[in-house]
């Protein structure tokens, strides 16, 4: 075990992929400098410009070209920089990528990671703080991932570069310099296993990426008070541990799914609405998300806030929910 | 055509107000009062000002993340402007935008935007609008050297040479889009060269000399209101500082580089011009100036820590119309 930051597990774990096999090559603005936030510091001098390639300001074209350099046989990994910015190119990864294996009668595949940083970083306003992780969710062919951890930046990263098709893989702004223990041996983290980060008995609180820190202080203060709340970090929403969601909700009777991205059409909706239908009479309350209004995001500090689900509206929403 | 002494010291002055602004939001920045990210103008005035002072009121103009430059070229109020980066209620987005989304449409600047190239689409859009109007209006999009290498610059520029539209694109090629220098990723030694790919004009002019800039400015103005069409204009610029004012901000380039273009600065070239052969600025004159500046910028700073903060409730206005 070594105590490593998320970007530098990030950053470990491309190059160890980059080492294990010489298709595995990146691609994005700035990386040759390290990237900017410094995901990619130093390997640019390990791998060399080919294989952590410097791109102009074209999104479209990055992610046009990694797509057809996936299925040419290369394993590109692509550089975002903000999932903003992938905007501009979502037509490459929603019309292509995500369909050319299905729509082609399986005759290609399209191995590739997408990364993009998301997520509030303080005053960063309404085209710099996106949290779009649901929409990709919608896409068939496309699997997401978002992890909270050093250690699951390591090892989902790795299980997405080694992947045949396409993975959205968020990485969150205000999470790069969290610092945790890595077991730099440790097998990749396959998709759609849930991470149990707390163990409890009255509620399941269900969260992913930033939010998972954020109700971790939520249940050590309803832990202070006597409820026992079971924090479930789900890492990959696509696919999703529905297994252990079940088996938790089954347990407690009473969930709460929380998220950064807008509530409306969230994955959320999706969580409560597959634990309505599979465990409606073990219910002891309605499910709840917690979750951003449908508005964008404010650069001014007392409207940005506005957004953000707080620990203390997540405790609260929990103590009425186990009270009833 | 003759630039009027007078016109030349607005000129003079519009540049030292970015100028001070800039070099004051930068240390409200770094004290913590400005929050976000700050993209400083610096070095590159001349482009603003002299393209600005050759529009009209209604004309409009579009802006990049490095935007208060633009801004104040095209006539907004600088304690507004200040409110916004304070991030206060009397702002121009009341404090929902920030440093790169300052917009005033009452003077026709549609804002500055956060996603390199976004302006370009939009702004072509503007320009439709103005031939649509038929009163001779004209749209500007300025934009930097990174954003000649995105698609909706390829895609703008083939529209609006196809429908004539009375539009100027001037980048500002300063030579650099964060670390990447244009060398790397710009396929061409001078973007304004792309323009013959759309069969519109193309022209190459010294961004650090506002006069020139004006000129070249005026005569592609003059073409779009006669109906002629676009045009795209390079100015070759520098920025003085690091790419933001992040104090962990990185910069790539080389310090000869920067040392070469801090003694072609665009202020001390009109200030040299105007006490030189001219004759029309003392160093009285030129003190006064600075320091009237100095207090306008004062000013805004007072006005926006006088201000409040949006109350809480204001993140749900502004989403639909009522
Ligand atoms: C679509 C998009 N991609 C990337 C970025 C990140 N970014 C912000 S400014 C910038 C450099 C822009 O360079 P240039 O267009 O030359 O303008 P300059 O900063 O030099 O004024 C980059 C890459 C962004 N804001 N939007």
């Amino acid at each position: 075990m070594v105590t490593m930051s998320y970007a530098e597990a990030g950053k470990q774990a491309l190059a160890d992929e980059m080492r294990r096999d010489p298709l595995v090559w990146a691609v994005g603005e700035d990386l040759g400098r390290g990237g900017v936030f410094g995901q990619y510091k130093g390997l640019v001098e390990e791998f060399g410009p080919d294989r952590i390639s410097d791109a102009p300001i074209s999104e479209a074209a990055i992610m046009g070209a990694s797509v057809g350099a996936a299925m040419a046989g290369t394993r590109p990994v692509v550089e975002m920089r903000f999932a903003d910015f992938a905007l501009c190119a979502v037509d490459e990864l929603v019309n292509q990528a995500a369909k050319a294996r299905y729509m082609l009668g399986g005759q290609t595949k399209v191995p590739m990671v997408i990364r993009e940083p998301m997520g509030m970083w303080r005053s960063s306003a309404a085209q710099h703080s996106q949290s779009l992780e649901s929409w990709y969710t919608h896409i068939p062919g496309l699997t997401v991932a978002a992890p909270s951890t050093p250690a699951d930046n390591f090892g989902l990263l790795k299980s997405a570069i080694r992947a045949d098709d396409p993975v959205v893989y968020f990485e969150h702004k205000n999470l790069w310099g969290l610092e945790g223990e890595v077991d730099e041996a440790a097998d990749p983290i396959p998709f759609g296993k849930a991470r149990i980060e707390r163990e409890g008995a009255d509620i399941t609180i269900v969260a992913w990426s930033a939010m998972v820190h954020f109700a971790r202080e939520a249940v050590n203060t309803l832990a202070e008070e006597g409820i026992s709340a079971e924090l479930i970090d789900l890492r990959s929403l696509w696919p999703w541990d529905k297994d252990a969601v079940l088996a938790s909700v089954g347990k407690t009777g009473r969930l709460i799914v929380t998220h950064e991205s807008v509530s409306v059409g969230g994955f959320g909706a999706e969580i409560a609405a597959t634990v309505s239908e599979a465990l409606f009479g073990k219910l002891k309350a309605p499910v709840k998300r917690l979750a951003a209004p449908r508005i964008p995001i404010s650069y001014a500090p007392p409207l940005e806030d506005e957004v953000r689900v707080s620990p203390a509206r997540i405790a609260e929403t929990a103590r009425a929910m186990v009270s009833q | 055509m003759e630039i009027t002494p007078e016109k030349q010291r607005e000129m003079l002055r519009l540049m030292q107000t970015i100028r001070r602004f800039e070099e004051r939001a930068s240390d409200d920045y770094v004290a913590g009062d400005i929050h976000g990210v700050v993209h400083c103008y610096i070095g590159e005035e001349a482009v603003a000002v002299g393209v600005c002072s050759a529009l009209e009121r209604e004309d409009r103009i579009i802006s990049t993340h490095r935007g208060h430059g633009h801004c104040v070229a095209k006539g907004a109020d600088l304690n507004r402007m200040m409110a916004e980066l304070y991030g206060r209620e009397t702002g121009y987005c009341k404090g929902k935008g920030g440093s790169m989304h300052i917009a005033d449409f009452n003077i026709g600047m549609l804002g500055a935007n956060g996603i390199v190239c976004g302006g370009l689409s939009i702004i072509t859009g503007a320009g439709l609008a103005a031939q649509m109007e038929g009163k001779g209006g004209v749209a500007v999009c300025f934009f930097g050297d990174g954003a000649s290498s995105a698609g909706p610059f390829h895609e703008a520029m083939n529209i609006a040479a196809n429908w004539k539209l009375p539009v100027l694109y001037v980048v500002e090629n300063n030579l650099w889009a964060m670390d990447t220098s244009a060398a790397e990723a710009v396929s061409v030694a001078d973007i304004a060269t792309r323009a013959a790919g759309y069969g519109i004009p193309g022209v190459i002019v010294d961004g650090n000399d506002v006069l020139e800039v004006h000129r070249v400015a005026s005569e592609a103005v003059a073409r779009a209101r006669a109906g002629e069409g676009p045009t795209l204009i390079e100015c070759k610029t520098y920025r003085h500082r690091r790419h933001t004012e992040r104090p962990t901000q990185s910069d790539a380039r080389p310090p000869e580089e920067i040392a070469a273009w801090m003694k072609k600065d665009p202020i001390d070239r009109l200030v040299a011009h105007l006490q030189g052969q001219q004759g029309q600025l003392n160093e009285a004159e030129w003190g006064a100036m600075n320091d009237e500046i100095m207090n306008e910028v004062e000013r805004a700073v007072e006005f926006a820590k006088a201000s409040a903060f949006p109350k809480p409730e204001a993140a749900l206005d502004d989403v639909f119309a009522d």
